[in-house]
């Protein structure tokens, strides 16, 4: 079967579960049971060319240009890995269907476990080292979904959090071992990679490329230092447990190990990190699960021991301790999940897994009794047992190898370790099945049912059967040993035996096994002694770490991004302005091309008014009315600049804006404080002093430097001087420039104030129908009134000159293509008209009066404009395209008429609406907040006053 | 005469108004025209992106003058990629936005949200910077609208922020504007890029200030750090589908960075070089760094969400700011993935506030409809963490490829390694606590029975992943696309001739030969 | 002349900055404001000084100022008049819900009026 299907399956099938968990928990396991099936047979059909020696391949471009390829490669190793995944995993699948209880979600769990299984096959199969990486992490994310599994459990979210983080961390750095290794190599392809060795360890980059892989190594296979994950997983259900935890993925590590063997060891670098690594992890390991009395956890040190011992044969980097470790591997993972399955049971049956409170089962549940304990012994290192051949020739191995110069260290500490491996081997067996029986069980313990028990059943069939005769298993051994080794190193010529003669090993074994037994007749007073011993709590030190992040995280980038826009704006004006002067400073400045021209006393006294009241508004701007005032003048200079310097147009508009702004302002301020309370420090006011002089003296650099320098080519206004009357039909450039030459502009810029006066509108409209509205209504008019709030001067003269301003903004907006005018302008000045009658005779009696809908008004303007530049499609010309012809309307001169025209009528219309809209919300606003509501045009109206009079009389 | 070019801005630019006039006030209606807006335009952008594809630039003269005269639109193979991207994203977020009722809690969310559309558009589609202006002011006062819409007062204080901050954006543009008219009397970008050319070499401190401004300009909407305070807290407060819109705005900022500074301010340019180049990328780490540190710190989900906008940003600009092609190929492809997780983020913090009333990260009972939300959540997070398979793992393997050959190759890796170890952090924090926590909290009777969100809003926000999904698994080709974009744009001679070379109303582009 | 303008900006820049940081949004606005003016002036100056020499055509005249940047400016003073609508409103509506116009998020429990 392709491999392709081979690792699709269990993706594929992990739907399924979920779907079928209505049809029940037999369906379930059923289905998840089937699809495994199919892959494992799937994996056979490939057996008959792996044992030929060749290497099935697949492969399927993906990211050709990153080097990232869907590539798999089956080769011994390969095979060998997911036979056990896929294997056990069958055993384990039958086993969940009985361990899970009734009210554990069997369709999400299965469906994980799917995944789990999918990404594991994946990284076994992979022949990309990226595509591998992939698989990887997706591992670490099943497992951390298996761990919590049971939600509610706050060990099993701690315990996935610290799986998550622990493995990721060793993830990423792999990203970076792999990446550099396909850098040196060219190819991310392990068929590739596996062939260069040389340039692989000659290359400076090969050192951190070795430990950022060993990394990722080392915490997906729980070594000393990472060790300490592995424990806290075991709250997970104790499938997981036997399945990830000990069986698989925490294999992963060591496969990656193995496969990349033949191109990283060797070195004296990968010796002594890998061997001291595996050597302390060893030991450490087996003597703290010495000491632990949960079952489960008891196993978890076990497993971090053992994967310790086979980290250290490959460490080693010889061929001999490349077969042992394989052979370890197949062995640990027969013996030790079975012994995690039967823990599950006795849970299961005695609902306790603490030691303490057991002993005795071996009566009450005969058959876990001989399964837990063969394979116990196996793992003590027993004869015509697997374990032991492997551990015997592990010791072997230790004999012949120095570390550090001082040959009797590894061999010393590797009997150490297989010393407290048997001990407490010994005591598991001992103080779970032997003694007396107990009559405190939490339940009365007896045999589960076939289902529970068959599945490591199977297994001691293989601990034994391998035991007894090692030439079943060697073949298949050595078989994937040589493609562990590929062209680095011989496999070993020597037969596995289970008497290997009389050799130092046999002696350190048997001295483990008797220290064992020792240690366990002392178990009591080597246990105060543990306890009273002060060691670190691993949990603690990596909680306490995560949580100084999290906590420093939160007193650093917290406090930075507290909402004080202040800072923010003081922050971002110094960025800019230091990043400008660096651009200044390393650049080179020439002469000075243009003449400074002569100052005019005209210029010098708007300037002086100008900056009279800039630096008035800063010192006055407590003051919020005065300062409207001065920022009025401010603009009001602003625009006779303009007029000076030949800007009619601007002028034009500046003032009529700036006439509209003021009465914006105005009608806000009617609701705000009337004066700005003094808050800031004298220092702040220093500082941002400092900053505002700065950004001063930077554009009073920036425009004096522009200002005496011509641009590098002429300016491509000469065109639009050239071609305004040819093309467009205007004498005056600005206005066709704006709805002609660069008229998309100005539709933008119609639509920007289109889009302003809806979002006043819809926020009016949300603020009158939220709590706001209650607020202004109860709100008290700050102010005493005038009595006479609409003098009847004001609103005479507002009336009589209302005709007069629409004839004006008429005028300006015919003349503007010619003369200094258009749209905006009339538009602003017809609103200004408008707004008058608004201030003279009150909201009430003037919108009683305008009936205009200022929403229509500002969409007409805007589709007119639109539509106006689509028309231009319809003779074949690009969007605003404009023609125009002459007309004569007397009384006023000969003006154009221009397609360009009917566009200026959408500016004048949007313009007119939007100023309107925003006016009418401000006042809807004000009207709201107890603004006196009368109908009459004024307060005081003699002939009104009369008829009251004649009233009363 | 094709008109498609234009097609994209002055649809919505017609549809917003006449939902206005002729829909005010039924919400049934807008929506219908909306969408059937925002379909027009997916399918208007995919035809304009396959014409694109082959490498061809097509070009637009508005009013007929030829550029650079008159305003030009330009739709070359980068451009049209963000025009589709953006009207995909649009109708994921119109959907959710509907589904979820958003619409209806204020006054012209379509009539705004074609506006916003439009303004987009024209930002990725112009030619000319001035008018590039313009079409940033049309899309920030209509994100305006939409991030203040059905107000609230944490909402309008954001918004107050947001509106401020961006109003100095727009000043310092001007300034930019200003400084670039004042060297070199021009403001279409082809013909920038031929006069800077000009430039006597000694006379310089003009066209570079007026360089570092204009990208000062666009870090803001990219939000780089130091100039990324406005983010966190307007995104937060935003209604989520406008913040999930949102998520291709900082995009924007991106896009003219990639434009500006590989046609007019290539890196291979004398009189600009070393300008940015010494403070560009640490900016950039800095700002991984802070977004993805903003990930652990958050103490509500949309912050977290909103610091991971940062982050992904940055990852961006890490990756645009090594100026190679490379580079600009792996950001291209981070950003169409940035852009979809980022949305689909928002949009989930959205159903986890409708599901139990709020968005803080403490174990509360289990919320309505939480199961599905976890599980959208978990994939959202994992993409945007840069976890397999999603694509975000992806792009970080090209970034970090990308980076090997730059001098900063060590501080690039380390940083974003262990800032995505930071968030993966974060997000498993957040992820544990809101959906697995929650199992072990019983339902207090105080706590009000909330609604589960709408189907229609789980299609949208499950259509966004479906997009990742797909980005993933297509991620040969796309990147391949990408990498053709990112060499096109270090070789800007068809642009320009297709920009400059065409003749329009009274004018030859012989006489402004360079 | 040109020192008049450019300094009048630089001023303007200053003043307009300064408002900025201000605490309060009333201020921070009109600094707004300041800013626009100077921005203003600055794009308008691109196109030089000239008096007398309005972009206005006319047979007998043959030196005109640069339009374009008039036009720009021209759109620029409609945008923000625009923006500044809308921050007033929207500063407006901030402050009529919490009685408080600082620019600034205040911490919780401080935000009353002041």
């Amino acid at each position: 079967m392709s491999l392709f299907i081979i690792v699709a399956l269990p993706f594929l099938g992990a739907l399924l579960p979920g779907l079928m968990n209505a049809a029940g928990r037999a369906a379930c396991a059923g289905v998840t049971f089937t699809v495994s099936l199919f892959a494992f047979v799937g994996l056979l059909t490939n057996l008959p060319s792996v044992l030929a020696g060749e290497v099935v391949m697949a492969r399927v471009d993906w990211m050709p240009v990153l080097g990232l390829n869907f590539t798999l490669m089956l080769d011994g190793l390969g095979f060998f890995f997911a036979l056990l995944i896929l294997g056990i995993g069958l055993l384990i699948i039958a086993y969940a269907r009985h361990y899970l209880s009734r009210d554990d979600n069997m369709g999400q769990f299965f469906t994980y476990l799917l995944l789990f299984q999918g990404a594991m096959v994946g990284i076994v199969l992979s022949d990309n080292i990226l595509l591998l990486l992939i698989f990887w992490e997706l591992t670490s994310l099943s497992s951390f979904l298996l761990i919590g599994y049971w939600k509610h459990l706050p060990e099993g979210r701690q315990g996935a959090r610290m799986a998550l983080t622990v493995t990721g961390l060793g993830g990423l750095a792999m990203i970076g071992g792999m990446l550099i290794l396909g850098q040196i190599v060219g190819s991310y392809d392990l068929s590739v990679i596996l062939q260069n060795r040389e340039l692989i360890q000659a290359d400076p980059l090969y050192v951190p490329a070795l430990i950022l892989i060993l990394l990722g190594a080392f915490t997906k296979s729980a070594q000393f230092p990472f060790h300490f994950w592995l424990p806290h997983a075991m709250a997970a259900p104790t499938p997981v447990s036997a399945y990830l935890h000990s069986a698989t993925m925490v294999k992963a590590g060591i496969f990656l190990m193995a496969r990349m063997w033949p191109v990283l060891s060797g070195t004296p670098e990968w010796f002594v990190i890998v061997t001291t690594a595996g050597l302390v992890t060893m030991v450490v390991g087996s003597v703290i699960s010495l000491f632990k009395h949960d079952l489960k956890a008891l196993l978890a040190f076990s497993t971090v021991s053992q994967l310790g011992l086979i980290t250290m044969m490959l460490g080693t980097g010889t061929a001999y301790g490349a077969m042992v470790a394989v052979f370890h591997i197949l062995n640990h993972a027969t013996f030790k999940a079975a012994l995690f399955m039967s823990s599950g049971i006795i849970d299961h049956e005695a609902h306790t897994r603490d030691i303490r409170r057991l002993g005795g089962l071996r009566t009450l549940m005969p058959i876990t009794f001989v399964i837990a304990t063969l394979s116990a012994l196996s793992l003590a290192g027993i004869p015509l047992l697997n374990g032991y051949l492997s551990k015997e020739m592990m010791l072997k191995e230790a004999t012949k190898t120095v570390l550090f110069a001082t040959p009797w260290l590894v061999p010393v500490l590797a009997t150490v370790g297989s010393l407290f491996s048997a001990a407490y081997c010994f005591r598991l067996i001992g103080h779970t099945f032997l003694g007396p029986v107990r009559d405190d069980y939490p339940s009365k313990p007896h045999d589960p049912p076939s289902g529970l028990w068959l599945p490591p059943a199977i297994l001691v069939v293989l601990v034994v059967a391998i035991g007894v005769a090692p030439f079943l298993a060697e073949p298949f051994v050595k078989l994937v040993t040589a493609s562990v080794l590929g062209e680095a190193g011989e496999v070993y010529k020597g037969q596995i035996k289970i008497w290997p003669g009389l050799i130092p090993a046999l002696f350190m074994s048997v001295a483990a096994i008797v220290g064992g037994l020792i240690l366990m007749a002392l178990f009591n007073p080597a246990l105060r002694l543990w306890d009273a011993a002060p060691r670190p709590e691993a949990k603690v030190i990596f909680d306490g770490i995560v949580e100084a992040a999290a906590t420093l995280a939160q007193k650093t980038v917290l406090p930075l991004h507290n909402g004080a826009f202040s800072r923010y704006a003081a922050i971002g004006s110094i960025a800019i302005i230091g990043a400008g002067f660096h651009a200044w400073s390393t650049g080179t400045i020439g002469p000075a091309s243009r003449e400074m021209q002569a100052v005019d006393p005209v210029a010098v006294a708007g300037w002086g008014m100008l900056v009279a009241a800039t630096c008035g508004l800063v010192f006055l701007h407590r003051n919020r009315l005065l300062s409207l005032i001065l920022i009025g003048i401010a603009g009001l200079m602003v625009s006779i600049g303009f007029v000076f310097f030949s800007a009619p147009d601007l002028a034009m508009t500046q003032f009529t804006v700036e006439v509209v702004t003021i009465i914006l302002l105005l009608l806000a301020l009617n609701f705000l404080p009337k004066h700005t309370p003094i808050e800031s420090s004298v220092l702040r006011r220093v500082r941002d002093g400092a900053v505002a002089v700065a950004g001063g003296v930077a554009t009073f650099v920036l425009s004096f430097h522009f200002l005496l320098r011509d641009a590098v080519s002429t300016p491509i206004s000469e065109f639009h001087l050239a071609n305004s009357y040819k093309g467009g039909g205007g004498t005056n450039v600005v206005n066709v420039i704006l709805v002609d030459f660069r008229g998309f502009d100005t539709y933008g810029e119609i639509i920007v104030l289109g889009i302003a006066a809806l979002l006043i509108y819809a926020l009016t409209e949300t603020l009158l129908s939220g709590p706001v509205r209650a607020r202004l209504l109860n709100r008290k008019p700050d102010q005493a009134r005038a009595g006479d709030m609409h003098p009847m001067m004001m609103v005479v003269v507002t009336r009589v000159i209302m005709p007069v301003v629409m004839m004006v903004g008429f005028y300006i907006f015919l003349r503007g293509h010619n003369e200094p005018g258009g749209g905006f302008i009339a538009g602003l000045v017809v609103s200004i008209g408008v707004v008058m009658q608004y201030m003279a005779s009150g909201f009430s009696w003037a919108s009683a009066r305008l009936k205009y809908p200022y929403h229509g008004v500002i969409g007409a303007g805007v589709l007119v404009a639109g539509l106006t530049g689509i028309g231009s499609w319809f003779v074949g010309k690009p969007f605003l395209t404009s023609d125009f012809t002459y007309v004569r309307i007397p009384p006023f001169e000969k003006f154009e008429l221009a397609t360009a025209a009917l566009f200026d009528v959408g500016v004048f219309l949007a313009v007119v609406g939007a100023v309107m809209l925003s006016l009418e919300s401000f006042s809807r606003l004000a009207r709201r907040a107890h603004e006196p509501e009368t109908e009459h045009p004024m307060d005081i109206d003699p002939s009104r006053d009369a008829e009251d009079v004649k009233g009363v009389v | 005469m094709i008109h498609w070019v234009i097609a994209p801005i002055v649809l919505p630019a017609l549809l917003a108004p006449f939902i206005v006039l002729a829909a005010r006030y039924h919400i049934g209606i807008q929506r219908a025209f909306s969408v059937a807006g925002v379909l027009a335009l997916i399918v208007i952008g995919a035809g304009l992106a396959w014409d694109a594809s082959d490498g061809s630039v097509q070009i637009y003269q508005l009013g007929d003058w030829a550029a650079p005269y008159g305003i030009i639109l330009v739709a070359d193979s980068l451009s049209t990629v963000m025009v589709l991207l953006t009207a995909v994203l649009a109708l994921c977020v119109l959907l959710y936005a509907i589904g979820s009722e958003w619409d209806a809690r204020g006054w012209h969310f379509h009539a705004l949200f074609q506006f916003q559309l439009m303004g987009i558009m024209g930002a990725f589609l112009t030619g000319d910077l001035f008018n590039l202006f313009v079409f940033f002011e049309v899309l920030l006062i209509a994100s305006y609208g939409l991030m203040i819409h059905s107000g609230g007062t944490a909402r309008l204080q954001a918004g107050v922020q947001y509106v401020l901050f961006n109003l100095i954006g727009s000043t310092l543009f001007l300034f930019a504007l200003g400084s670039i008219y004042a060297e070199t009397g021009t403001l279409n970008m082809a013909d920038l890029a031929a006069r800077v050319a000009l430039v006597d070499p000694a006379e310089t401190v003009g066209i570079r200030v007026a360089a570092v401004l204009l990208l000062l300009v666009f870090a803001i909407k990219a939000a780089l750090v130091p100039l990324h305070f406005w983010l966190p807290s307007s995104y937060a407060e935003a209604p989520a589908p406008v913040a999930a819109l949102f998520a291709i705005m900082t995009k924007v900022g991106a896009y003219a960075i990639i434009r500006v500074y590989t046609l007019i301010f290539p890196p291979d340019v004398e009189i600009t070089s070393g300008l940015y180049d010494m403070w560009l990328l640490p900016a950039a780490l800095v700002s991984l760094v802070i977004g993805m540190t903003g990930v652990l710190a958050a103490k509500r989900l949309d912050r977290l969400v909103a610091f991971s906008i940062i982050g992904s940003m940055a990852m961006v600009m890490v990756s645009i700011s090594l100026f190679t092609p490379a580079g600009i190929a792996a950001a291209l492809y981070y950003i169409v993935h940035s852009t979809l997780a980022g949305a689909a983020l928002f949009l989930i913090v959205d159903l986890v506030r409708t599901g139990r009333g709020n968005v803080d990260l403490t174990a509360q009972p289990p919320a309505a409809g939480a199961a599905l939300t976890a599980a959208l959540f978990f994939a959202a997070a994992i993409a945007m963490a840069g976890l397999p398979p999603l694509s975000g793992f992806l792009g970080k393997l090209l970034v970090l490829n990308a980076a090997f050959d730059s001098d900063m190759m060590v501080w690039v890796w380390v940083i974003v390694l262990s800032s995505s170890l930071i968030s993966i952090l974060g997000f498993a924090r957040a992820g544990s606590v809101l959906f697995w926590k929650a199992h072990g909290v019983a339902p207090g009777a105080e706590d009000l029975v909330m609604p589960r969100p709408a189907t229609l809003s789980y299609v949208a926000v499950g259509g966004l992943l479906g997009l990742l999904a797909l980005h993933t698994v297509f991620a040969g080709q796309v990147h391949g696309y990408t990498t053709r974009i990112a060499t096109g744009l270090f070789a800007p001679a068809p642009y320009m001739e297709a920009v400059l070379g065409t003749p329009g109303k009274l004018s030859t582009p012989n006489e402004e030969a360079h | 002349m040109e020192l008049l303008v450019a300094s009048a900006i630089g001023i303007m820049t200053a003043a307009g900055l300064y408002l900025v940081l201000r605490l309060r949004t009333f201020p921070v606005i009109l600094g707004i404001s300041l800013l626009t003016y100077a921005v203003n002036v600055f794009l308008f100056a691109s196109g030089r000084l000239a008096t007398g020499a309005s972009p206005v055509l006319r047979d007998d005249v043959s030196v005109y100022t640069d339009p374009l940047p008039q036009a720009l400016v021209l759109t620029a003073i409609v945008i923000s008049f625009g923006m500044t609508a809308v921050v007033v409103m929207i500063g407006l509506g901030a402050f009529l819900g919490s009685d408080d116009d600082h620019v600034d998020d205040q911490p919780e429990g401080t935000g009353g009026a002041s």
